[in-house]
């Protein structure tokens, strides 16, 4: 017996979903940050860059973490006030939950105090992420 | 502070990235025909792919082969290369799917069989169509719960 409406279920919620991620993949976002929160030296394991840090997870099962990786630690060997550290989210479960990061790779962009002012799930594209380090003063 | 991210004994391996992604398709059309024709012999089939998939590597399942030996000869692009621990993640879920539709499949619980094989179908067609990355989404999400 042939049925078809399970596969017609599938395909739309499926395909809505993905819609939906692959517009969300990347942006950057300022309405995610946890109030209070402040990233130091300390628990970073370096010093903060004196204007702004990229802080991104990542994990090994992640494919888009490496191209992150790549980007961002190539925009900033120009930028002497801008710092990118990479953090593997698997060790560092108690600042993933008190962050609230569901998933790799997620990029927080610090201010020179350790306050969060944006997010971005995913590969940010080089002009956001430009944009985004403008703005932190 | 990357610590295992960087580990020298977390032996890396480098893949053709768009191996994966035809490999989803062929699950994807699999996995629908299972669902469709309600055969519980062809989520058997594909959930041995799986296996293969989730235990060597996602190279070397029968769909790895076909990409290797037919469709990669034929493309021109040069190979985009990925570390083979993502896609072997999302063969290791997909197995677990496939394992308790199968399952649920002999105790003659065929809504199992229904949910468990749609939610494979739905991860390998979001990877086929979006190139949806399966372990970015769920890994953390597992360990944080695991670790409560």
């Amino acid at each position: 017996m042939k049925t078809y409406l399970p596969l017609l279920i599938v395909l739309v919620l499926t395909s809505a979903y993905g819609i939906w991620w692959k517009r969300a993949q990347g942006a950057i976002r300022s309405n995610k940050a946890i109030p209070g929160h402040r990233l130091s030296a300390e628990v970073l394991g370096e010093p903060l860059g004196s204007r702004a840090t990229m802080v991104q997870f990542s994990s090994a099962f992640c494919t888009p973490c490496r191209a992150t990786h790549a980007l961002l630690s190539q925009m900033v060997i120009p930028m002497d006030d801008v710092k990118h550290v990479q953090i593997d989210a698997e060790s560092h479960l108690e600042l993933v939950r008190q962050l609230d990061i569901r998933s790799t790779p997620t990029t927080i962009f610090i201010n020179k105090d350790g306050i969060e002012v944006g997010r971005a799930a995913g590969t940010p594209k080089r002009d956001q992420v430009l944009a985004a380090l403008a703005n932190i003063k | 502070m990357s610590e295992v991210l960087e580990k020298p004994e977390v032996q890396k391996i480098y893949i053709d990235a768009r191996g994966p992604r035809f490999s989803a398709s062929i699950t994807a059309v699999v996995l629908a025909t299972a669902l469709v024709t309600h055969n519980v012999w062809v989520l058997v089939a594909q959930g041995l792919v799986f296996l293969i998939g989730a235990t060597r590597g996602p190279q070397f399942t029968p769909y790895g082969l076909i990409f290797k030996n037919v469709v990669k000869p034929r493309l021109k692009k040069v190979a985009p290369t990925e570390d083979v621990r993502p896609p072997k993640f999302a063969q290791s879920v997909g197995f677990a799917f496939a394992l308790v539709g199968v399952l649920g499949a002999f105790a003659d619980r065929g809504l199992v069989f229904t949910v468990a094989t749609s939610f494979a179908l739905a991860a390998a067609f979001l990877n086929a169509a979006f190139n949806y990355c399966l372990g970015c989404e769920m890994y953390l999400l597992l360990v944080r719960f695991k670790n409560k």
